[in-house]
């Protein structure tokens, strides 16, 4: 049965746009594919290692800059920027892991948010780098060879392929040692020590392999909206994060990708009816709603629905 | 396999946790730390396996200094402690609380992890097969699929000690093991020390029932006021007037 | 050095409303170990109720600032009632997820409630600035630091010398006790939560009439009262009201030196700095491992 429907689920991604009505469908999705990639990797964090961190916007906001700016300024190829931009976003992640040693619960909060304000400021005031609050247009569309992934199809592919070896490492990592060091230090750090895990070591690369995606996914937006600003390090996007993540089901594999479908889909959904401020204003009614009715978020709600299979 | 504690001294502000620590804990037996409440029996576990950073004195393992060293890197060394307090991976499973104190039973690194490599899964396999002998060894094997929290106490404390046992200790260090526990459950877990001390483990544990410790204990280690008073086998420990002292209080009238 | 006195007093000013964010915040993050981002919510708050106050109804300004301050402590009451008590004894992530809620509901409500142009909040003090020598101020601004001053100083009367403040040390220092010694905990938590936030609504209809009113001015006050209590010690008074002016000197002396630019920076580097180099140092409470 949920072969079937894994299957049937494939199917309908890969050929998504020959069956979509328009290519401002495709448009969505190719968000939604982005925010999957960003929803998981802040789900490494906050759902697996149990660290909130409020600044993950800032390694989505590094690598997107990181992107534009080696295409735009030294011509790098969109397959050299990603990584680069992926490479520099961990680098980051590994400055905050460093930070998490000290600090936990809301200190470290506190200074996710600061560096993200601190890394927005730059973003803003560092004319010469980044051109200010104006931003970087016309960043280029990535090339496979002679041709040029300009269009909506081409970048949709780019862009599943992208989610779906996001999901592959998550998935990976979750069900290995690793990933139960992660859970370890989520559940009791005392007790994870115990037995052996460094929990220096575990912290650090949790936040560098969340923040290297979160930059992979900052480069696929930049080369897909092929302009970038101040606006990408926007606490709206933070939340929106958070919420997929926990609205979805924090510390599973299918829920941030269910949140970050689903918040997606409803506001663009929603965008005929109303302001994008009522959809914050919903956002924020829902967040302290799921906190009382749904803490575990929607997927565990409809695994305890479903019956369990013993493994 | 011996731990060598000399001067240990422990200081919180002003209060004097530990004074002037010192014992030694032989390889291959049962040894045991008793001591009014308030002694300094934790504090010591605490300083000797990385949770506390002592004042003063050193603390040796197999001869190399360990004092410094995180946690971690003293498990790596084998010398594996349990919690006063129930410690579990609450949410988690048994099977996968078991799982995590195999950690450094395992070698697949982050690339090879990433790469879906077959010797990953064969390692898991591996892995998962050990922890239910583990399971089997404490009489937990029905239970391993039940959530850690959900369990009565008696077996959270046995599913601590199998995360510990897991970890490949050669010195395990369990503090209050036996607290809160029945009467039976003591038995049984007098027999686990027994079996795992008779595998060439070393065993050192911090106990307040009386006729556990003199019942399982090779050496008798007595602790009052930071400091150590006696130390010396079963018989010798339970006529030592100075340990009648501390417990009872000189001069106290017994009513 | 004219230069540097002005910016100092322009620093003292932006400090005194500061310290009256950071003194609320403090008394909710240190007693009720809650993390609050919706602090700078009841700031904005209290800026709206001031415009309206006086822009709309033509009260007086004290009538507004009172407004103010109780429409701050009722919702801040309201708000604990509902939302925090029932979730007492859960994990500092779940109140924090629940603030943040709050916050973007609570901006967001303001954003379609009055528009997202600034507003400019009319006050009855000449714009004609006082000179002292070389030094000049706007008479609004010596108001407002004066006010402030003197809801500081009620607010370290409330908590040193009442019987209400007595309880709150109490329970801040040891619950348990408190709480056997006949202490209504849940009433102290709501009473500190309408209090902080009262602060935060005074600290909101001051600033209002100096600078613009909007609906997103909230967030950097939230992050920078977070930098005061940090800076001052949790839970500590006068440790937020000395890092309150601090931070509003740093900012000024560091827009007016370095760039006007990273302004709003400094709160943050203070965070970070702070918390990295004496997390323990100044606070209570620092997480550690064992």
């Amino acid at each position: 049965m949920i072969v079937l429907a894994r299957t049937a689920l494939a199917v309908a991604l890969v050929t998504a746009p020959l069956w979509l009505a328009s290519s401002y469908h495709v448009h969505v999705l190719i968000m939604a594919g982005i925010f999957v990639i960003l929803a998981s990797s802040l789900n490494v964090l906050l759902g697996y290692t149990g660290l909130l961190s409020l600044g993950h916007a800032a390694f989505f906001g590094i690598g997107a800059y990181t992107s534009a700016l080696l295409a735009l300024k030294l011509e790098w190829s969109f397959w050299l920027a990603l990584p680069a931009a992926a490479a520099l976003a961990g680098t980051a992640g590994w400055a905050i892991g460093r930070l998490a040693l000290k600090l936990r619960g809301a200190y470290f909060v506190l200074v996710t948010i600061s560096f993200a304000g601190v890394i927005a400021l730059v973003s803003t005031n560092w004319m010469e780098l980044t051109n200010g609050p104006l931003g970087l247009p016309g960043i280029p569309a990535p090339a496979l060879g002679p041709w040029s992934l300009r269009t909506k199809t081409a970048y949709y592919y780019l862009v599943l392929a992208a989610a779906a070896v996001a999901y592959l490492v998550c998935a990976r990592l979750v069900r290995s040692r690793i990933g139960r060091a992660f859970l370890a230090l989520r559940e009791n750090e005392p007790l994870a020590e115990s037995v052996g895990v460094d929990s220096t070591h575990y912290l650090v690369l949790a936040t560098v392999v969340s923040a290297a995606m979160a930059g992979v996914a900052g480069s696929l937006y930049a080369h897909y909206t092929r302009f970038v600003s101040p606006e990408v390090f926007l606490f709206s996007y933070t939340v929106t994060m958070v919420i997929m993540v926990v609205a979805g089901g924090k510390g599973t594999l299918a829920g941030p990708v269910v949140g970050a479908v689903l918040f997606t889909i409803l506001p663009e959904a929603l965008r005929e009816a109303t302001s994008w401020q009522w959809q914050m204003l919903v956002y924020g009614v829902l967040l302290v709603l799921l906190v009382f009715f749904l803490p575990r978020g929607i997927v565990p709600g409809l695994q305890r629905l479903a019956p369990r299979r013993t493994p | 396999m011996s731990l060598a504690v000399r001067g240990l001294g422990v200081q919180f502000g002003g209060v004097t946790a530990l004074a002037d620590v010192s014992f030694a804990v032989q390889p291959g037996t049962i040894t045991s730390l008793i001591g009014p409440n308030g002694a300094g029996k934790t504090t010591a576990f605490n300083a000797i396996t990385g949770y506390l950073r002592p004042s003063r004195g050193s603390v040796l393992y197999d001869g190399a200094p360990i004092v410094g060293l995180r946690p971690s890197q003293i498990s790596q060394r084998g010398v594996v402690r349990t919690f006063q307090k129930t410690s579990v991976f609450p949410t988690l499973s048994v099977e996968a609380n078991v799982m995590i104190g195999l950690h450094l039973r395992g070698r697949a690194g982050l690339w090879r992890i990433l790469a879906g490599h077959r010797s990953v899964r064969a390692e898991e396999a591996r892995l998962a097969a050990h922890a239910a002998e583990i399971l089997a060894f404490v009489g937990l094997a029905h239970r391993r699929q039940a959530e850690a929290s959900a369990l009565p106490y008696g077996e959270q404390r046995l599913v601590e000690l199998a995360v510990a046992l897991a970890a490949e200790p050669r010195m395990l260090l369990l503090d209050e093991p036996a607290a809160g526990m029945t009467g039976g459950e003591k038995d049984i877990v007098s027999g686990l020390i027994r079996r795992i001390r008779d595998g060439g483990v070393t065993v050192f544990l911090v106990e307040h029932d009386m006729r556990m410790v003199m019942g399982i204990s090779d050496t008798v280690i007595v602790l009052n006021n930071g400091r150590v008073i006696a130390e010396g086998d079963p018989a010798a420990i339970r006529s030592h007037p100075e340990v009648i002292r501390a417990y009872l209080g000189a001069g106290a009238p017994r009513g | 050095m004219d230069v540097l006195l002005q910016h100092l007093i322009n620093g003292l000013v932006l400090g005194g409303t500061y310290a009256l964010l950071g003194i609320g915040l403090t008394l909710i993050f240190g007693l009720m170990n809650v993390v609050n981002f919706a602090h700078g919510e009841f700031y904005t708050l209290g800026a709206y109720t001031a415009f309206a106050a006086l822009a709309l109804a033509g009260v007086g300004f004290f009538t507004a600032l009172g407004t103010a301050i109780v429409v701050g402590a009722a919702l801040g009451g309201l708000c604990e009632r509902v939302l925090l008590r029932p979730l007492r004894g859960e994990s500092i992530d779940t109140t924090m997820l629940v603030m943040i809620g709050v916050w973007i509901a609570m901006q967001n409500a303001e954003l379609l409630g009055w528009g997202g142009v600034a507003k400019t909040i009319p006050h009855p003090f000449p714009t004609a600035p006082l000179t002292l020598g070389p030094l000049s101020v706007a008479p609004l601004r010596v108001f407002v630091f004066v006010t402030a001053l003197a809801l500081i100083a009620a607010a370290h009367l409330l908590i040193q010398r009442t019987r209400l403040g007595r309880a709150m040390r109490a329970t801040f220092q040891d619950r348990d006790t408190a709480a056997l010694m006949g202490v209504r905990i849940g009433r102290i938590h709501t009473a500190t939560f309408a209090f902080g936030s009262a602060l935060a609504a005074a600290a909101g209809a001051l600033l209002g009439p100096v600078f613009l009113v909007y609906p997103s001015m909230g967030d950097l006050a939230s992050l920078k009262a977070f930098s005061v209590v940090i800076l001052g010690g949790l839970g500590n008074l006068a440790g937020a009201t000395l890092g309150g002016l601090v931070l509003g000197v740093a900012e000024e002396l560091g827009a007016g030196y370095v760039s006007s630019g990273y302004r709003d920076a400094v709160g943050f580097v203070i965070i970070i700095l702070v918390l990295l180099f004496r997390p323990s140092g100044l606070f209570a409470r620092a997480e550690r491992i064992g």
